[in-house]
């Protein structure tokens, strides 16, 4: 029925609403509108790769403003804008020619979907004439990436190009923010229009509540009222919605403790004393335990993954639930709630505080403290104790002063950077979090990196995710970017290994992995490499690096065969969490 | 309970906007038993009548994944009660000899209509509720339906105000409205 109905093209709307505009406008080819269209965004920089189809639209790219970082695969393009946008608050733009070239982006877009990533994809398509007719490198990409994007565009017009990406991009980045596709047919850049940027967009369909409803709010500080224990669940829309001051205020307004999901870590500085840790699959025991134990459970822009609650018959049994999110969808989507706050992060929280009263949970917060593991926290206090890529980790975190960007690839690297970073900021905390993408680890530093050319940067990749992406090296080779790439190198796709070691009957089945010299490898791209093979060559290894300009990759040769503690079975609650049979001897209770 | 939903959906007439709805239920593993779009009052938009089968906390769900279409404007579930449905379903019946009077009474029953007829067949429209097309089919299954096609079911809200207002005043439980 679409094809012979009357669209409502964007243009049309906008074509009245810049009526009185005086001077005559400039005609300009698609492809330099498409230029001056991201300029208007306020876009810096751009990652992608060229081909046939946008051939035309690299034409008109040297003229622009925008810096194009020259990728070595279209998915790392879309990866690094997708780390670009966490980084700077910005919306990340990629830019892939058709067929092949917008196919490779399709991860990067479930990556951003996933994660409620603010992201542009532009990519090329065949000439109008060959749509439909399997021409050379036609791939219908808005019908592939529909279930990856928020929202995709075929453009039609050069006119609508402007309309189009006025749109694409207030659609980016409002309400629940994600990936948004444009694909334009070559003729379309090639024919020359006249140009004028609209100055309104938006559509009555799409009106997305960001003001809670204040009703609403005053039951949330009821429930918070009448509540003995607790628990705040922090998750990445506070950071999303750049909620951070108002989220620490909120927290020591009422004095209740904070647990993270993976990628709320950093909401409020992970060194604040209400601050207890990460939750879920791989969360601290205390913080599990907390769960297990709370009566009011407060989720401020978290979705109720099923890696941060376990099973759901068992997750947090004896709570009442506030759940704070933007996205009416997820209220109820997975745990049943009892006040839903629908609204943006940072409006809701700057409501609830108004509403709440002062609080103190000294005696909730002590009885949480006592169920920390305290072996490990012993071996912690004392450095030649600690496990091996502890140590490294740690030893990041304690040479930059918490204060680096942290990216991280996919496996049991992550998530040991999840738990012992120490996060101060949300938005340097970059990492793959709903789609779990290995090889995300360097092209999500080189995306940081052009986004916050002014903060330190380092990613902590596994050997396996590396081996994955290190084409990227060139690239940050040729953007001569100062980031520092630490490999946790255990000659293991590890966690795929650990499931196989204790849910496989140890069964290893195609998890050993070998690699290249990594050292001879960086040192071929024109990378520096360093080597470290025992324990108290870390710190020094990881200040050298940071003393070196350019990339800087360390080969953290480690134990191969560590595993990430504690760990929730898949399928399991989270509190039959299994632990460290080294580091937590006196666990006969689970 | 799993029973049968009946969502109207108005929706902007957007090239790919029934691609964008059905693809969305099935990722989202809900079943679809029929699907009808067409115009609606308004110029530009469509209304779509979907079936959909399932728990009600479920199909709330779809509800409200539907609204994160961009084309999406209003997505109201008529329970039964509140609302009037209608099918419309043609048969072509094998009609020879003296059935073909007992076909035509019947059909006047069903106040259904003639629509063709060959030496051997009568083509046959009936419009009603599920429960009266399903009845006239089993009438006319006696005597031997040839070729049959259902519309699927529309349906419109017995209450005097149109489905038309956007998503921001579509509150169904109060959680929506930034009302205050
Ligand atoms: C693209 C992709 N393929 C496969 C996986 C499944 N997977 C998750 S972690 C992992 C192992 C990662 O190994 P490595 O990069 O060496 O990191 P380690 O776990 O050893 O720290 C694999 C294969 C994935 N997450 N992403
Ligand atoms: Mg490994």
């Amino acid at each position: 029925m679409a094809a012979n109905s009357i669209a409502v093209s964007p243009t049309a709307i906008l074509e009245e609403a810049d009526h009185g505009q005086a001077a005559a406008p400039e005609i300009l080819s698609g492809a330099a509108i498409t230029c001056r269209s991201l300029e208007e965004e306020g876009v810096r920089t751009v990652f992608g790769y060229p081909g046939g189809a946008v051939i035309p639209l690299y034409d008109a790219i040297p003229s622009s403003s925008l810096h194009h970082v020259l990728v070595r695969f279209e998915q790392w393009a879309g990866l690094a804008a997708d780390a670009y946008a966490r980084a700077t608050g910005e919306v990340g733009v990629c830019i892939a020619t058709s067929g092949p070239g917008a196919t490779n982006l399709v991860t990067a877009l479930a990556n951003a979907q996933l994660d409620s990533i603010p992201m542009v994809a532009i990519t090329g398509q065949v000439g109008q004439a060959l749509i439909g007719r399997d021409g050379f490198q036609e791939v219908d990409i808005t019908g592939v990436s529909l279930p990856v994007t928020k929202h995709n565009y075929l453009v039609q017009r050069a006119e609508d190009i402007a309309p189009t990406i006025k749109e694409a991009f207030y659609l980016a980045r409002s309400g629940r923010p994600g990936p948004v596709l444009v694909d334009i047919p070559k003729n379309v850049f090639i024919s020359k229009v006249p140009y004028i940027y609209p100055s309104k967009t938006g559509r009555k369909s799409y009106q997305p509540t960001t003001k809670p409803n204040i009703r609403q709010v005053r039951l949330a500080a009821e429930e918070i009222r009448h509540s003995k224990k607790p628990l705040i669940m922090a998750g990445h829309g506070i950071i999303l919605s750049g909620a951070g001051p108002e989220f620490q205020q909120f927290a020591e307004r009422t004095g209740i403790p904070v647990i993270y999901t993976l990628l709320g870590l950093g909401s409020m500085s992970e060194l604040h004393p209400q601050s207890l840790g990460m939750m879920g699959m791989h969360g601290h025991r205390h913080v599990n335990r907390a769960l297990e134990e709370c009566d009011l459970l407060i989720n401020i822009g978290a979705r109720f993954d099923d890696r941060a609650t376990g099973r759901l018959s068992g997750f947090a049994p004896n709570a009442r639930v506030v759940h704070v999110d933007i996205d009416p969808a997820e209220i109820g989507k997975n745990v049943k709630t009892h006040v839903p706050v629908v609204g943006d992060a940072r409006e809701a929280l700057t409501m609830l505080i108004e509403e709440v009263d002062f609080g103190d949970h000294k005696a909730w917060l002590d009885w949480i403290d006592g169920q920390r593991n305290r072996v490990l926290e012993a071996a912690l206090e004392d450095r030649p104790e600690w496990p091996e890529p502890y140590a490294i980790i740690r030893g990041i975190a304690e040479a930059t002063d918490n204060e680096a960007i942290l990216t991280t690839d996919v496996g049991q690297h992550q998530m040991w950077a999840a738990q012992q970073f120490g996060f101060k900021y949300g938005d340097r905390w970059i990492t793959s979090g709903g789609l779990g993408t290995m090889g995300y680890g360097l092209p999500s530093a080189i995306g940081a990196k052009m986004g916050r050319p002014d903060l330190e940067v380092w990613s902590i990749v596994g050997d396996g995710g590396f081996q994955m992406s290190f084409s990227e090296l060139a690239t940050a080779v040729q953007e001569n970017l100062d980031i520092n790439i630490a490999i946790i190198n255990n000659g293991y796709l590890g966690m795929v290994r650990q499931w196989q070691d204790l849910f496989h009957n140890h069964n290893y089945s195609e998890v050993r992995i070998s690699a290249p010299d990594f050292v001879q490898l960086a040192e071929a791209f024109g990378a520096t490499g360093i080597r470290v093979t025992s324990d108290e060559d870390i710190m020094p290894a990881i200040q050298r690096a940071r003393s070196i300009k350019g990339p800087v990759v360390i080969d953290f040769v480690v134990e191969p065969e560590a595993n990430v503690y504690p760990i929730v079975p898949p399928g399991a609650s989270n509190s039959e969490m299994m632990h460290d049979p080294q580091w937590s001897p006196d666990e006969e209770d689970v | 309970m799993e029973h049968a939903h009946t969502l109207v959906v108005l929706v902007e007439d957007q090239p790919g906007v029934l691609n964008r709805v059905v693809s969305l239920l099935r990722r989202r593993s809900f079943n679809i038993d029929s699907i009808t779009v067409g115009h609606s009052e308004q110029p530009g938009m469509s209304r779509m009548t979907l079936v959909v089968r399932g728990e009600d906390a479920d199909v709330e769900q779809a509800g409200k994944q539907l609204y994160k279409l961009l084309e999406v404007m209003k997505v109201t579930d008529l329970s039964e009660g509140e609302a009037i449905t209608r099918e419309i379903v043609m048969v072509k019946v094998a009609a020879k000899g003296q059935s073909r009077s007992e076909i035509l009474q019947i059909a006047q029953v069903y106040n259904a209509r003639v629509l063709d007829v060959t030496p051997s067949t009568l083509m046959i429209e009936a419009t009603g509720d599920e429960a009266q097309i399903d009845s006239f089919l089993t009438m006319m299954r006696v005597f031997g339906i040839r070729e049959m096609v259902r519309s699927g079911k529309i349906a419109m809200s017995r209450t005097s105000g149109t489905s038309r207002q956007g998503k921001a005043d579509a509150p169904s439980n109060g959680v929506y409205a930034a009302a205050d």
